[in-house]
């Protein structure tokens, strides 16, 4: 199932004082498969573009096209599209509503209709891909979870909708680095092992540098790069020109070759340059 | 839906509506709304539309921005038209439909009503839409300083007026987040019965409860921690000040409340 954008425009607040061009021009195509990571500076529409991947947001002009659905089109089933397209938002834990972990992650499955048996197991499903023990927490109030526990709830409840696409908009925003470590795996897990499309939307370039196959770069509302990792973190100058910067591999990267060692181009990830750096070592040094 | 709501919104300018001392504009809307509702025939509020125009193209804010600040309001504008004609006695029958007889007083009560409040809305966003909420709030707190004396919180009560202005639109933000969140999760916010539809409410206004809470308790203590304690002898940044724009909007208003009254009593 591939999502399809054509063109995308979109204005916020058309006709008002804070008129906004959000998006202009946006065309993608995202494959079935495909893991990719989305950045871009704050403002630079990242957000926007993702809330038009399930017809959350309409655009101003331009299409959006699901399994070829158009999302615009009022015969679209917008409720099988949200079911297709998971949508986390960032920090997703302020959703979170009901009296049990049980129910909140239930939500999702009880608004498509689906059978008490078939929920029970989605919920069972969803809290097992997220490390959640199901006997131990299911009766929990949410209220009572610790901060990334209540992140993979949130997680949890969209991925009981059980899609094919998965888009998280900041994951592992404001959660300390065992939280991260921990979102990440599991993100990691859901694309190798239920083959769901993944697209993240991050700051960290290491986050996206170490799981995404595919980049795309977002300023002012253009998509202005979107390429294999490799290409797109070897374009330094233009990432930092918006405000973004490379990997922290690619700098390592580049001080090194500035001090003459021999490393070579398109190294973009911690295990590579940690390789080259073993390579040289057994070398025994500087100018090998 | 949530974003059409521009009343108590505030469109930056620097005009000379803008410029005017708050407690000048806070008194003249109030003073515009007494006019607008002593108004009694057509021609009046032709006029009380004429001043509301002039007003608004010296703030240099488009009149439809402000026409459409009243379009949230037509039901319950239509509702009082309905009302009104329905209740209002009258002697002169225009229109007879079996047990319902519309006079012609009730149909110009009806009028009248729903333009004053139109008229009500118009005026007050004005105000809203060219006094930031800081300025307004100061204004307010000026205006009842008189009242401490007779231990009446003004300080504390302007305070109070100013978060929860300063919120509105971090909560409007906070709803449409949530609601995009849980339309994600399949929920239905727009068709169903009543029932239904106050139902789906609930994973709306939960976490809207849990993040305002949430918010509260941070601002609380962000306040404590910059030492904030309100009440007597807090000097401010920005003194209140007359000036000659004000005493120009003053008279500018004392002849619109003129004529008014003068066209009442030579038509009415």
């Amino acid at each position: 199932m591939s999502i399809v954008i054509e063109h995308l425009n979109y204005v916020y607040m058309t006709g008002g004082p804070y008129e906004t061009k959000a998006l202009s021009d946006v065309n993608l195509t995202i494959h079935d498969g495909e893991f990719i990571g989305l950045i871009g500076h704050t403002g630079s529409g990242k957000s926007t573009l993702v809330q038009h991947l399930n017809g959350l947001i309409m655009p101003t002009s331009g299409r959006v096209l699901v399994d070829g659905m158009d999302l615009a089109d009022k015969a679209t089933d917008r409720r099988a599209i949200r079911q297709r397209v998971g949508l986390v938002f960032q920090y997703p834990e302020n959703q979170l509503f009901e009296e049990t972990v049980e129910k909140d992650i239930a939500f999702g499955p009880r608004n498509l209709g689906l059978d008490e048996a078939e929920i029970d197991r989605r919920v069972k499903d969803a809290m097992r891909r997220v490390a959640l023990d199901y006997d131990r927490l299911h009766d929990r109030s949410v209220f009572e979870l610790s901060g990334g526990q209540m992140r993979r709830v949130a997680i949890a409840g969209v991925l009981a909708m059980e899609p094919q696409v998965l888009v998280l908009d900041e994951p592992c925003a404001g959660l300390d680095p065992r939280g991260r470590e921990e979102i990440l795996g599991l993100i990691k897990k859901l694309h190798e092992e239920a083959g769901t499309t993944i697209v993240m939307v991050s700051h960290s370039m290491d986050d996206v540098a170490s799981l995404a196959e595919r980049v795309i770069v977002m300023n002012h509302g253009e998509l202005v790069m979107d390429g294999v990792p490799r290409d797109v973190f070897s374009c330094g100058e233009e990432l930092r020109g918006m405000g973004l910067d490379v990997p922290q591999a690619v700098q390592l990267a580049d001080k090194l070759r500035e001090r003459g060692f021999d490393i070579p181009e398109g190294i973009y990830r911690i295990e590579e340059i940690k390789t080259e750096i073993e390579k040289i070592a057994a070398k025994g040094g500087r100018h090998a | 839906m949530l974003k059409d709501i521009t009343l108590g919104q505030y469109f930056p300018g620097d005009s000379a509506i803008h410029r005017m001392d708050p407690r000048m504009k806070l008194i003249l809307t109030i003073v515009y709304i007494v006019g607008v509702f002593m108004v009694s025939n057509l021609p009046g509020y032709l006029l009380a539309l004429a001043f509301l125009y002039l007003v608004v193209r010296i703030s240099g804010i488009q009149f439809s921005y402000l026409v459409k600040g009243v379009k949230p309001l037509r039901f319950i504008i239509l509702f009082t038209f309905v009302l009104n004609l329905f209740f209002v006695q009258g002697e002169t029958p225009i229109l007879s439909l079996g047990f319902f007889t519309l006079t012609k007083e009730a149909l110009d009560n009806a009028i009248y009503f729903a333009l004053r409040l139109v008229f009500l809305v118009m005026g007050t966003s004005v105000l809203t839409l060219t006094t930031s909420p800081v300025q307004l709030t100061d204004g307010l707190e000026r205006l009842m300083r008189p009242l401490q004396r007779f231990h009446f919180p003004a300080h504390e009560l302007a305070m109070m007026m100013t978060i929860a202005l300063r919120f509105i639109p971090t909560l409007l933000e906070e709803t449409d987040k949530i609601q995009k969140a849980q339309m994600a999760r399949g929920a239905d916010f727009e068709s169903g019965n009543l029932i239904a539809r106050a139902k789906a409410m609930i994973p709306l206004l939960v976490p809207l409860f849990v993040s305002a809470f949430r918010r509260a308790n941070d601002l609380a203590m962000a306040m404590e921690a910059r030492c904030y304690r309100g009440g007597d002898h807090r000097t401010r940044l920005r003194e209140l000040k007359y000036t000659k724009l004000d005493a120009i909007g003053a008279l500018a208003m004392a002849a619109f409340l003129f004529v008014v009254v003068l066209e009442g009593r030579l038509l009415g």
